[in-house]
């Protein structure tokens, strides 16, 4: 063995063992630094002839190389096993909490209304909205409800001791109706709108609070009829409940503001328990929910509010937000709606990003 | 209104069960909130013959009976009833059945040590009449074993809601003249028969008050017997229309009403002086109604009065002093037509409420006087015997009949529905209106509720079926809809959604306060209060919504929540001009409790700040489309606020569009919350709308040159407000400086006393060129030369 392969694997063995990054630095310092052994046999090349040089030089460069390799290859093994012992004082128990950031939620009525707004859209509905404190000739006379209409009484009705300036009695409105005399005096005819909206019966018990939701639907054109009125509602249900099989009943009523007047009933089915709106309601296990009032708009009501009966007709209906939305949503108590309860806004209030649209289908699933 | 099915066939001929009659009625608007089939609550009772009757062992009056139930074996039974004996028919309840009166399930027991195998039973336990002496006693030709539900025909009863456009249907005659119109049999109508009068009637009868009762007929009847009973046929009828069997005169006058519809009143002759008269009260005058309460009167009321006194509130209730008793043997009988309008006036400024006002304010049949008269004498002398005069009559009812032009095409115009002509025409015959060849309809003085012709069209498409009525599309324009929100409405929709992502809760308060807690966050005079709130705490509208929110918050704490995020989005309610409310828009926000619970990592739990209702009102202004790089933060939040934790965000000095920070310890007091808790109102009206801008956004590159920031520690007067600083800082040179934000406050060890010092990082933006260090150094300068008029000195 010649003196450069003994110096060859003696260097290789030692950097190999190396046990740091120190040692390996003193390695290289010791072979390949200024003052370095096979640093210094490099030197020699310039004093050798020619023909020595052609069989060294290869031989002294590919020590040095050889010699370098084999430093930067110990280098990283070194850096690896330094990191790890490091990275192993690091590790954290990721059992425990992270911080937390609060939920916030959208309150059903909200939810529901933003619903609503979006099928009626379609529709070429627009939302229309008016006063809670009404005047009485709004919330009553103009819808045909006079003075000493017994249906006055039944509204339970709550009053302000306030007249207007025109010497109406100012009252909190018992549904969202006057809005379409407000629309109606607006924008005239022809006129697709809903109010959705707060109002205030003087009634409380398990099922009423004195005050809930109401929407209001209001369709004035030339050639509207009941047809109309049925079909609108049974789009708009099968839009909100996302099902095709919603049937409709309807039954001859009574509203002061409508003529004729139609109660309107859906078919349900007890699932579990619970009312599921579809089917038929006459079918085995099913029954028939009453849940809108509607009717073709009185040509008296379509007067007050200054439009030609003789020219324009068209249909109105009512239904309850908050009982849509217990319906679509299986809340069954009505007065936690009010209550601000922080855990109940939590189960059934909706998340900021389930905003209603057409594409996805306007309800959020649970 | 409740009736029993064997009341209605009394007047239709019908074979339909209780169900199809149900549907029936639903169909053509009258809808059955409920039937009672009475067999129901009879299951388990049955006829019963007592074979044998002994005196119990143990117990004086006790009996042991052995009846016979119709099957197996007699059975024991042991009975007090003083009537039981030997050889009688009885109502046997068995061991299962429940007692209709009270609920009580039967079982075989021992009563005082002998066996007992069910229950004889008495009129009243099986709620079929007040009688409570004895067990029920039947015929001897009852048949043992018989189901009581069907020897006793018990029959359905319907409880039926009538729409109050309908009186002529608050009567089981008018339902059933609805329902042979509706093809569900024949109807019987009930002829008045021909009464022996005897003589003028010896009372002067007269109306002074043809407004209020254009008609008033009457007659006396003379020698009644008013001691016993009514028939058991009729006493059956109005049990099951949920009516009190009272006696024999006073059965007669509710059976008129619940079988015609038609109120009626009779007098005890021997309590009346002088003319009868219906006339107006005078202010002040009083009587004692049947309800033995005093109601006063004014000169807007009608009543029926004598020489005395007032014995009547004109169709809504008679008085104590003149009606029938016991003792009664001479009666005048009233029938009378009142203006409908002045019995609802009245009956509401008396707060008295009668089955015959309902019916005379919605109005009586005006042809059913004379009729309904003889009917009455005739089922008071069936039962009561006496000798009748000759009618009298004062005044006549009005007699107008409405009349219509119909065009039987409006039926599909308006109703959908395309119904044949002579269908229609046999419809309206058979509601008794007459249809002339020309479609001009006369109707029946009775159909009050009839005005025009869709009041027509909805007759005919109710008994034809509404639910025929076909589905048909609404007219849409053609491609995708159009947005309809208006900018309030899209503004109130990102708001909310951007508050709820932010970690709020929105919540749905009521809109009326009590008064205290309303004045706390407004002047009386400002606001609305009812005048017949449900209660003190529903009273005044409020004015605001923190108080709302807070209560809310209240009761989440009281439940136990160690944070409370809660918003809403609503309106507070105003005076405005002209008498009208002024509802503005605002959004609402409560923060209590905790900000962070305890942790871990966190350490301690931490409360909310003001900053905290800031960094809200802040956010949310922004998603309401403020803009809020021009805001100002000024004082003055208002008293319900800690006076040096709250401020107003205005846009310009005078428009506020928020108020936020902590509530006045006083305001916690006021509403029993343990604090702090910070609050944030953003009056909604006050921000500004966007002007109509496009889609495309203003044009933007990024510098090409990336941006340095350089720090600068300023002494100042403790009491300069940071902002004032930073705006100076800003200002210093508008052009270069893009950023200026405080990154350290501090007071204390090192700081002369009366100053803090204040860190500012500010951001330099080079344009086309780098800044020299000249340059940097010239910035630096003027940024010092601006603080420095703040009263702001460099740190060294």
């Amino acid at each position: 063995m010649t003196d450069l392969e003994h110096l060859k694997t003696d260097a290789l063995t030692r950097i190999e063992n190396a046990p740091d990054a120190a040692a390996l630095e003193a390695l290289r310092i010791e072979f390949l630094g200024k003052q370095g052994s096979i640093s210094g046999l490099m030197k020699t090349l310039g004093k050798m002839t020619p023909e020595e040089r052609q069989i060294q030089g290869p031989l002294l460069n590919g020590l040095r190389t050889e010699t370098a390799d084999a430093i930067a290859a110990r280098k990283a093994v070194i850096e690896d096993a330094e990191l790890e012992a490091r990275l192993a004082t690091e590790s954290l128990d990721l059992t425990l909490p992270a911080p937390e950031a609060p939920k916030g939620s959208v309150h059903p009525v909200s939810q529901v209304m933003d619903e609503l707004a979006e099928i009626f859209a379609d529709l070429g509905f627009s939302v229309a909205t008016g006063p809670e404190i009404e005047d009485e000739w709004h919330n009553f006379t103009a819808l045909n409800m006079a003075e000493t209409h017994p249906a006055r009484a039944m509204h339970d009705t709550f009053y302000f001791p306030d007249v207007d300036s025109d010497g109406r009695r100012m009252l909190l409105r018992t549904h969202t109706s006057p809005v379409q005399i407000r629309s109606m005096v607006k924008q005239g005819a022809p006129i697709r709108i809903i109010a959705p909206g707060r109002v205030y019966r003087s009634d409380s018990d398990a099922t009423h609070t004195p005050m809930f939701h109401q929407v209001e639907g209001l369709v004035i054109d030339r050639d509207i009829h009941l047809g109309h009125l049925k079909w609108t509602l049974e789009t708009f249900l099968k839009a909100f409940f996302e099902r095709e099989d919603i049937v409709l009943r309807l039954r001859p009523s009574y509203f002061p503001f409508t003529e004729p007047s139609v109660e309107v009933d859906v078919g349900w089915q007890d699932v579990n328990g619970r009312r599921v709106l579809g089917g038929d309601g006459d079918a085995p296990g099913h029954g028939w929910m009453e849940l809108l009032g509607s009717g073709m708009v009185n040509a008296r009501v379509i007067e007050f509010a200054g439009l030609d009966a003789q020219e324009w007709q068209g249909f109105a209906f009512g239904v309850g937000v908050d009982r849509l939305a217990m319906l679509k949503y299986g809340m069954d108590d009505l007065r936690a709606f009010f209550d601000g309860d922080q855990r109940w806004l939590d189960h059934y209030g909706f998340s900021p990003f389930d905003q209603p649209t057409l594409s996805a289908g306007v309800g959020a699933k649970a | 209104m409740k009736f029993s099915l064997e009341w209605l066939k009394y007047f239709l001929d019908t074979d339909a069960s209780a169900a199809e009659v149900a549907a029936a009625l639903n169909r053509i608007g009258h809808e059955v909130e409920g039937i009672e089939d009475p067999a129901d609550k009879l299951a388990g009772f049955r006829v019963a013959h007592v074979l044998t009757a002994a005196p119990h062992p143990d117990a004086d009056k006790l009996q042991v009976l052995t009846v016979d139930t119709g099957e197996g074996d007699p059975l024991q039974v042991v009975c007090g009833a003083p009537n039981a004996r030997a050889g009688m028919k009885g109502v046997l309840g068995l061991p299962g059945a429940v007692v209709p009166a009270n609920g009580m399930e039967l079982r075989k027991s021992a009563i005082r040590g002998v066996e007992s195998n069910g229950m004889m039973c008495s009129v009243r336990e099986l709620e079929l009449g007040e009688e409570h002496d004895g067990i029920i006693e039947l015929p001897e030709d009852a048949p043992v074993g018989q189901t009581f539900a069907d020897y006793h025909d018990a029959s359905p009863v319907f409880d039926v809601a009538i729409t109050p456009n309908r009186p002529d249907c608050m009567g089981v005659q008018g339902i059933a003249r609805d329902l042979a119109a509706a093809g569900l049999g024949a109807y019987k109508p009930v002829e008045a028969s021909a009464l022996e009068a005897s003589g003028p009637c010896p009372v002067e009868i007269r109306t002074d008050d043809p407004e209020g009762c254009p008609a008033f007929y009457g007659r006396v009847i003379r020698g009644v017997d008013n001691t016993g009973t009514s028939p058991e046929w009729m006493q059956r009828r109005l049990i099951a229309a949920g009516q009190r069997v009272i006696s024999p005169l006073v059965d007669a006058t509710n059976y008129l009403m619940l079988a015609f519809g038609r109120p009626a009143h009779v007098y005890d002759l021997s309590k009346l002086s002088g003319a009868v008269v219906a006339r107006r009260a005078k202010n002040g005058e009083t009587v004692e109604a049947l309800n033995e309460k005093t109601y006063t009167l004014d000169d807007t009321m009608t009543v029926i009065a004598d020489d005395n006194d007032v014995h009547d509130i004109a169709g809504i209730m008679g008085g104590e002093h003149s009606g029938a008793t016991e003792a009664t043997t001479d009666v005048l009988l009233e029938i009378a037509y009142f203006d409908p309008e002045r019995i609802g006036v009245t009956g509401r400024k008396l707060g008295l409420a009668s089955d015959a006002r309902t019916r005379f304010e919605r109005g009586v049949d005006p042809a059913f006087l004379d009729d309904g008269l003889a009917i009455l004498t005739n089922l008071i002398m069936k039962t009561c015997g006496g000798e009748p005069t000759e009618a009298v009559r004062s005044g006549t009812p009005p007699t107008d009949a409405r009349t219509v032009t119909f065009d039987p095409d409006l039926t599909e115009r308006l109703g959908g529905l395309a119904v044949p002509h002579d269908e229609q025409r046999a419809i309206l015959t058979s509601l008794d209106f007459a249809v002339g060849d020309d479609w001009t309809v006369i109707c029946p003085p009775r159909r009050h509720d009839i005005e025009g012709p869709a009041d027509l069209v909805e007759e005919v498409v109710r008994i034809h079926g509404i639910d025929e009525v076909e589905s048909e599309p609404l007219p849409r324009r053609p491609g995708v809809a159009l947005p309809t929100a208006t900018p309030l409405q899209q503004a109130e929709r990102k708001l909310r959604r951007a508050a709820a992502a932010r970690g709020l809760n929105e919540a749905i308060t009521w809109s009326f306060l009590p008064t205290s807690e309303a004045e706390h966050f407004a002047d009386s005079a400002q606001l609305w209060v009812l005048d017949n709130p449900i209660s003190e705490d529903m009273k005044a509208m409020r004015p605001s919504l923190i108080p709302g929110l807070l209560s809310a918050a209240k009761r989440n704490a009281d439940r136990g929540a160690d944070s409370t995020r809660l918003f809403e989005i609503g309106r507070r309610y105003l005076h405005g001009s002209g008498g009208a409310s002024d509802e503005k828009p605002t959004l609402g926000v409560v923060l209590a409790g905790d900000k962070t619970s305890r942790g871990w990592h966190s350490g301690k739990a931490q409360s909310f700040d003001a900053y905290d209702a800031k960094a809200e009102a802040v956010a949310l202004l922004e998603a309401a489309g403020a803009p809020v790089a021009n805001l100002m933060v000024m004082g003055e939040a208002g008293e319900q606020f800690h006076p040096g934790q709250s401020a107003t965000l205005r846009l310009g000095p005078k428009n506020v569009l928020a108020r936020f920070g902590a509530l006045h310890p006083k305001t916690l007091k006021a509403f029993d919350v343990d604090g702090p808790v910070m609050a944030v109102e953003i009056l909604l009206d006050s921000v500004p709308a966007k002007k109509g801008a496009g889609f495309a956004r203003a044009h933007y590159a990024p510098p090409a040159l990336q941006s340095l920031t350089r720090d600068f520690a300023f002494l100042v007067p403790a009491d300069l407000a940071a902002g004032d600083l930073v705006k100076a800082v800003r200002g210093a040179d508008k052009k270069a400086i893009v950023e200026a934000r405080v990154f350290d406050v501090f007071e204390g060890q090192g700081v002369p006393e009366g100053k803090k010092s204040v860190a500012v990082e500010v951001t330099l933006q080079p344009g086309e060129k780098s800044f020299t260090d000249a340059e940097i150094k010239a910035i630096s300068d003027k940024v010092v030369a601006s603080a420095a008029k703040q009263g702001a000195e460099l740190r060294g």
